[in-house]
């Protein structure tokens, strides 16, 4: 059993004692453990249950790679599915629960599924469950999803108690990893003046080197990390983040970090995470090596673990995996944890060597000390069930005979090592197989490129396939020195610091342990241990036919589990390649995708969330509208009042009066998001004439003109009046949410078409407050604000505007309406705006005066057939199909959408038309979006559809329904009846009239 | 995530400053123009795999249009140059080339 | 082809499952073949099998540069729905989803078509207004949908937040018959079963150019040599510009990217398929438990399979905001794919300029829901010479005539 150790633990603090709680057992730790440390320490092996067969699953790595001890951490807005405990940091009151599995993780009925693995090979999903045809979804689906999955689901109604935010950095050289090879390159870079970022995502420096006695100038490596740290800390050109993960690397240079800052002391106040968005000039990864499992069967019994893992935790922590462990290798690096377990007092029943030499100055120094070294020798198969009790030996030569059975409580594997090329690949680095040293590595000929073509990513270290530490830190020093080059620095020409470790023999390239493993063996030999795929999947795979790597990793899900393959892929593809007689380099990789470790959502998102999601404009009278009743829509990035509800009344209700107070006195109305673009210049004229369908240019100063705007496509976009303030001046309305993209669309042809054009615009939509005052009251209402203009009919006809003083404020009345009343849109300066509003309501108090909000203003508009961009159109329709006839110059040579409006299909008489709608039964209002059916169907089963409703209403104002809608012949056929139909079947009559059902000759508004 | 510098202030802006706009340099057919060459105008497009003239604002800072000469299959940028042309700068069809030697020029 | 049943896997069981035969064959190309299709993914497998199935055409190779599915078959997020505005589309995307329902009896291979309901979520006044149309016009289309209320919404997707500050959910426009399905297995079955016909799949052959005669295609030169064909079908999402270049001729689509990403699997908590178009998001829960998440598309040509993460970042946020919960999962993976986005957005399916080659492409983002549908009506066309009903509104005149088949009109971004 597991358990913690008097000596070695250099990272713990034994005076500082923490609690934690671990499936409702309260267990001890101390500061400086993992999760995954503190379980070992108090002998909890087993730790989860895994994806498919519900296989009981120990600790196996220490760190990121850590394929099997997730769990869920902490309670309600604390919760977090899938946590890693080697990556999670103990602190005084931690609550971790294991997962995937029910109803115990020592019981789990799951655990059937075990029994039955000779019937679910890999893909065994895709060759039943067929029939019937329903079963899937209602039968097989529903089972195969409860039992699948990993940890529960937050509470849907508990909300993420932490915040994130996100970080900018600018750096010449980004540095990802400090171990000895990242702090070496920081160094250099630093040295040379060039703007450093160092990266680490554990909360110390060193990397391996501490763990693996390596001796650094003459000293243990510890002393040089801390000096180093220390001076890259006193350089005021570098910055050091520790619990920062290097996540991705983008194209030009840029990178993410994840900076972990409370998940480690929770009580901290401020952001969870933090997304470091980095530009780097050059990004250098450091990012070390992963050791390999090695392939025999019962490899994931609890109790096997990686050998530098098992070394990890006794020189880390101060934690033994079990009193006996056999090792188990095909490489001299295994040994440092063969002769550290020994030095520590614990007993190595032997080393299993699948080499058939191995001598080695680390293989000399065990055998000196006793262990009993078996060269040639592989394990045939682990015993035990929930933890490992003994191993049984063969050789690797062979095909699984047992020749011996060692007992043992834990078994450390080294298969090798495998250099961290994630980063390097995101982008498209590429890599080369070293069959030497049996592993890919970074091939620097083939870097990822950047904005200028040049390679922006560099690798050293052990990331770079220098496992030896003398050659990492020199590579590291070197190629710190190359980046900082590379990023315009002078870098030192200095000589590397001198590191020195036990020298290692060659590795032996073993895929299969033994060689020739049996296929009784072959399925119970895991390659991925989180989504339970074995070597028989793998070659089951291949004798398919699904031979790609790609292929293989789907149809098997092998590298497709939380850790994204860092402890299988090798592996696998090795048992591919061999299964398709292929060289490993043949096969390939699958493609390294981001993030290299998971990143929370929280982090991705940032500060926006809630009320910062999306920014909100807000008009002069948001404030007043909010606490007035206003009943909120979003508008484009606005809100605008859907109407003002007062106590008592329903929204439908609310909107009626709203009408007939407009129609009846006068109401008040905040148009300020309308868009405001000013187009000015000597050929301004000109240029509105390309851009609207009618002609502008001969628009007098003074007066309004309502104009069309067409895309290129000859599709309607947008709609507005256009005032001429002076000869070389325009001002253009937009619509609500087309100011920002029509002010894009008239520089985009300034700049891109016309740029000889004298022409400039500005969008000056928030400048203004813009405040509709509308009914047959609205000049009385107007008059006693006080102003110093003449607002008489005479003097201000409908479609003019003048410039004055109203209420003592700067004001420019537009005689427009958008609703068929008496109306002055009212332009004042944006910060004068409430006053304005206040003072207009003042004015009107004696004429009941209320505001109105958007339902009422569509409903009116719709009483007078004006048009709505966004319902009449749906960027298909072209003015033509409106009946806008009259809005389209035929005087103009060209304009925007012109050449587009003379194609076949636009031409084509069939093309539905505006018209008008009454329906049969006044009281009935046809649903939004309802077709017109002529009854027939077509050949393919359709029902035919001959128009569509565009806008439905009731209208308080006519006592009845209204509609405007597209109909085939529609203008020809006024009069006729014809059928919308329901979505439930029923039909609904209805009467094709004029679309102005309101004072079709304009007597209200010309007044 | 792309970074392209903006000939007219000189800014090497990030993506999420910019706004991409299509091919550069196609010619403007309006009324009066043959259905076929309306069509090429409005729809057809080069769609180059490699070396790809298109348009860019830089909506989030000057505001002005420029045009940028950039691999599709590698994002490298060959160079920007300012909007208010009909084809790309000779020394830039000279600097690709060198770059890439299969490039065979820029054609409408 | 042995048929694959709880029973042969039991067979297999006992004997170590040294039995299963080869999925499909990889045979070296022949001198010539009635047609070739470049393009092994989904849409081409499935034109192959609809030539077999249907036309009785079986003299067919379809020649991949990669391995089979591995464009956008293999990277998408699995969304099937039909809930179409415009006629054409809502045929032959209804069509495809019909096929979906039973393609693991037809193909004998479970591609785990799960039809667990699709819902677009109707955050603004306009975009209720707008789904109120298309359930009026699926209803009359044969496609069955339909406009429900925010508690609806809930009770189907209790994850979900009904009350954000800033865009409150209003309605959905509900496809119960609408669904996801194992997007490999669908690439995987086909070819399976197009082997089974004596078709000839080749991988790892690239075209490098195209032999024409007289206005004519008479073959194909590839990395494995040249290869006859009497008609030509080119369905090569992120490569058809490229292709039809060779070819002689140009095509009115663009290529981008289209990301997508998924977080660490979670037991069952969302079982239905749900957009939100206004936030620019959707997200279903896969099988394995992963969140699968989409968003926009980038707005430059590309053709790296790789996004920008501030696209990530955009989804996430609009996700975040309508499932808080995600908040504490975590993202796995995140990937790219090259989509080919059409002057209208709608595919392209039919003629080309040379007389006996055809084009099927451009399905922008929506690819994956149509390949059933896409497959017969792509076969129905190189098989007749002429389109059926089906493909015939899809074909590339409409954009000299101006007959477009715009869904933005209620879709939004996302498909």
């Amino acid at each position: 059993m597991s358990t913690r150790l008097q000596n070695h633990g250099r990272l713990i603090d034994r005076s500082m004692r923490l609690e934690f709680n671990w499936n409702g057992k309260r267990l001890n730790g101390f500061k400086g453990d993992t999760l995954a440390s503190a379980l070992l320490a108090n002998g909890e092996m087993l730790v989860g249950r895994s994806f498919k067969y519900h296989r009981p699953r120990g600790i196996v790595a220490s760190g990121p790679e850590e394929p099997n001890a997730l769990v869920g951490l902490g309670q309600g807005g604390k919760y977090e599915p899938n946590q890693r405990a080697t990556t999670t940091e103990l602190f005084n009151g931690l609550t971790a629960k294991s997962q995937n599995h029910w109803p115990s993780l020592e019981f789990d009925v799951g655990g059937v599924n075990r029994v039955m693995t000779r019937f679910f090979p890999a893909g065994f999903y895709y060759k039943t469950f067929m029939a019937p045809s329903f079963a899937w979804k209602h039968v097989f689906e529903p089972v195969i999803r409860k039992a699948a999955g990993l940890g529960a689901a937050p509470d849907p109604e508990e909300r993420d108690a932490d915040r994130y935010e996100y970080f900018y950095a600018h750096c010449d050289v980004l540095v990802i990893g400090g171990g000895i090879a990242g702090l070496a390159a920081a160094l250099q870079a630093g040295k040379s003046g060039a703007k450093v970022l160092l990266l680490e995502q554990e909360n110390h420096f060193g990397g391996r080197a501490p763990v693996d006695g390596v001796t650094i100038e003459g000293k243990p490596a510890q002393d040089w990390i801390d000096a180093t740290v220390a001076a890259l800390d006193s350089m005021e050109n570098v910055t050091i983040r520790t619990r920062t993960m290097g996540a991705g690397v983008y194209d030009h240079g840029y990178a993410l970090g994840y900076e972990r800052l409370t998940d480690h002391a929770p009580e901290i106040a401020g952001p969870r995470h933090r997304l470091w968005r980095i530009r780097a000039k050059r990004i250098l990864t450091a990012t070390g090596a992963i050791e390999r499992p090695l392939s025999f069967a019962g490899n994931d019994v609890p109790g096997v673990m990686l050998a530098g893992a098992v070394r990890d935790y006794m020189i880390n922590h101060g934690v033994s995996v079990g009193d006996g462990v056999v090792v188990a290798t095909n490489n001299d690096d295994a040994y440092r944890t063969a002769i550290a377990l020994k030095e520590a007092g614990l007993d190595v029943p032997a080393v299993i060597d699948a080499r058939s030499t191995a001598t080695g100055p680390l293989v000399e120094k065990a055998r000196a000390m006793g262990i009993r070294v078996e060269t040639g020798t592989a394990i045939s198969s682990v015993y035990g069930n929930k933890k490992v009790t003994s191993v049984g030996l063969c050789k690797q030569s062979g095909e699984g005979t047992k020749t011996d059975e060692l007992d043992c409580d834990a078994v450390a594997m080294s298969g090798g090592w495998s250099p961290v090329v994630h980063l390097w690949s995101h982008c498209g680095g590429k890599l080369n197989w070293d069959s030497e040293m049996a592993m890919f590595r970074p091939d620097p000929s083939r870097p990822p490129l950047g904005a200028d073509g040049e390679g922006f990513v560099l690798v050293a270290g052990t990331a770079n396939g220098h496992l030896d530490a003398a050659a990492a830190i020199a590579d590291g020093h070197a190629v710190g020195a190359q980046a900082a080059s590379e990023a315009g620095f002078d870098a030192k020409d200095d000589a590397a610091p001198l590191a020195e470790s036990e020298a290692e023999g060659p590795i032996l390239a073993v895929w299969s342990m033994p060689q020739g493993q049996n296929k009784k063996l072959q399925m119970k030999t895991f390659l991925d241990y989180q989504n339970d795929v074995k070597v028989s999947d793998v070659r089951l795979a291949a004798q398919e036919g699904y031979e790609s790597v790609e292929h293989t990793k789907r149809y098997t899900t092998l590298g497709m589990a939380t850790d994204q393959g860092k402890l299988s892929n090798i592996n696998g593809l090795a048992v591919l390649a061999d299964s398709l007689n292929a060289e490993i380099p043949q096969v390939g990789t699958t493609t390294f995708r981001p993030p290299y470790h998971p990143i929370s959502m929280g982090a991705i998102a940032g500060e926006a969330r809630g009320g910062l999601f999306k920014v909100l404009r807000r008009t002069p009278m948001h404030d007043w509208t909010d606490s007035n009743g206003g009943v909120w829509e979003p508008v484009a990035d606005w809100r605008r009042p859907y109407c003002y509800q007062q106590a008592g009344e329903s929204v439908k209700e609310a909107v009626n009066r709203e009408i007939l107070q407009t129609r009846n006195s006068v109401s008040i109305l905040d148009a300020s998001t309308l868009g405001k673009i000013i187009v000015k210049g000597p050929d301004a004229g000109k240029f509105l004439d390309m851009l609207y369908t009618n002609m502008m240019s001969t628009l007098k100063v003074g007066r309004c003109r309502y104009g069309l705007m067409c895309s290129e496509n000859g599709f309607l976009s947008d709609d507005g009046v256009v005032a001429r303030l002076d000869e070389d001046t325009f001002l253009c309305h937009t619509t609500s949410g087309g100011s920002d993209r029509i002010h894009a669309w008239m520089e985009e042809w300034l700049q891109t078409e016309w740029w000889d054009w004298k022409v400039y615009t500005a969008n000056v939509t928030e400048q203004y407050a813009q405040i509709g005052i509308v009914g047959p009251n609205a000049r009385k209402v107007l008059e006693k604000m006080g102003t110093d203009m003449d607002l008489s009919a005479e003097a201000l006809p409908f479609m003019a505007f003048a410039d004055g003083e109203i209420a003592g404020i700067k004001a420019r009345p537009y005689r427009i309406s958008f609703s068929g009343e008496l109306s002055y849109e009212v332009a004042v300066p944006a910060a004068q705006g409430q006053a304005f509003w206040d003072a207009a309501l003042a004015a009107g108090k004696e004429f009941g005066i209320t505001p109105y909000g958007t339902e009422a203003l569509h409903v009116m508009r719709a009483e007078k057939g004006f048009i709505m961009i966004g319902d009449e159109t749906d960027g298909t329709v072209i003015p033509q199909d409106l009946g806008l006839n009259w809005a389209i110059s035929k005087k103009k040579e060209d304009f925007l959408g012109k050449r587009a409006q003379q194609r076949p299909h636009m031409v084509d008489p069939k093309r539905w038309r505006l018209v008008g709608l009454e329906t049969e039964d006044p009281s009935v209002v046809i649903p939004d979006g309802a077709y017109a059916v002529d009854g027939t169907t077509r050949a393919n089963g359709v029902k035919n559809m001959i128009g569509r409703i565009t806008s439905t209403y009731y209208s308080p104002t006519l006592k009845r329904s209204i509609a405007m809608g597209l109909v085939e012949d529609g203008p020809e056929r006024m009069g006729d009846t014809i059928m919308f139909a329901r979505t439930d079947g029923t039909t609904i009559n209805a009467k094709i009239v004029d679309p102005v059902f309101l004072d079709k000759e304009g007597a209200r508004q010309n007044v | 995530m792309l970074i392209l510098t903006c000939p007219n202030c000189g800014i090497a802006a990030d993506e999420t400053e910019l706004s991409a706009g299509g091919e550069a340099h196609l010619t403007r057919f309006g009324a009066g123009s043959s259905d076929a060459d309306f069509e090429n105008y409005l729809f057809m497009r080069k769609n180059a795999r490699g070396v790809h003239f298109e348009r860019w604002r830089h909506s989030y800072g000057c505001g002005k249009w420029f045009h940028a000469a950039r691999c599709t299959t590698t994002l490298e940028v060959f160079g920007t140059y300012p909007a208010q042309t009909t084809e790309p700068p000779a020394e830039l069809i000279e600097k690709i080339k060198q770059k890439c030697p299969d490039f065979e020029g820029f054609s409408k | 082809m042995r048929r694959y049943s709880a029973f042969a896997i039991a067979r297999e069981a006992a004997r170590y499952h040294s039995g299963w035969e080869r999925a499909w064959a990889s045979p070296e190309p022949k001198s010539e073949y009635d047609v070739i299709i470049v393009g092994a993914g989904g849409h081409g497998l499935a034109t192959a099998y609809y030539l077999g199935k249907n036309f009785g055409i079986t003299n067919v190779a379809i020649i991949e540069k990669g391995w089979l599915g591995g464009g956008n078959t293999g990277r998408n997020t699995t969304i099937i729905r039909s809930n179409y505005l415009q006629d054409p589309s809502a045929a032959i995307y209804e069509k495809a989803r019909s096929l979906y329902e039973t393609m693991s009896q037809d193909l004998n291979y479970n591609v785990m078509f799960s039809p667990r309901g699709v819902m677009m979520l109707a955050q603004t006044e306009h975009e209720i207004r707008g789904y109120q149309r298309t359930a009026h016009a699926n209803a009359l289309q044969g496609v069955a949908t339909e406009f429900i209320g925010p508690e609806k919404v809930k009770e189907l997707c209790p994850i979900i937040e009904l009350k954000g500050p800033r865009y409150p959910v209003l309605g959905a426009l509900w496809q119960p018959r609408g669904g996801t399905a194992r997007h490999d297995a669908v690439a995987w079955g086909y070819a399976r079963a197009c082997s089974d016909m004596g078709m000839h799949i080749i991988q790892k052959c690239e075209v490098t150019g195209v032999h024409r005669e007289n206005g004519k295609v008479t073959g194909v030169e590839t990395t494995k040599g040249r290869i006859g064909c009497k008609k030509l079908g080119m369905v090569v999402a992120g490569n058809a510009s490229a292709l039809a270049d060779m070819a002689g001729f140009r095509i009115p689509l663009e290529s981008v990217a289209l990301q997508a990403l998924v977080s660490e699997p979670i037991k069952p908590c969302m079982d239905v398929v749900i957009m939100a178009n206004t936030v620019h998001g959707y997200m279903s829960q896969s099988d394995k438990g992963e969140m699968v998440i989409g968003g926009g598309t980038d707005g430059f040509n590309n053709y790296t399979q790789r996004g920008s993460f501030h696209h990530i970042e955009e989804t996430v946020r609009a996700l975040v905001e309508t499932f808080p919960m995600i908040s504490r999962l975590k993202m796995l993976r995140q990937w790219g794919g090259i989509v080919d986005v059409t002057g209208d957005r709608s595919p392209i399916i039919g003629k080309t300029p040379l007389g006996n080659t055809f084009i099927n492409c451009g399905w922008g983002t929506g690819g994956f829901k149509a390949i059933p549908g896409s497959g017969w009506a792509f076969a129905e066309t190189i098989a007749k010479g002429e389109p059926g009903e089906l493909a015939a509104p899809f074909g590339m005149d409409r954009f000299i005539e101006g007959r477009f088949i715009d869904e933005s009109v209620a879709a939004g971004v996302a498909h």
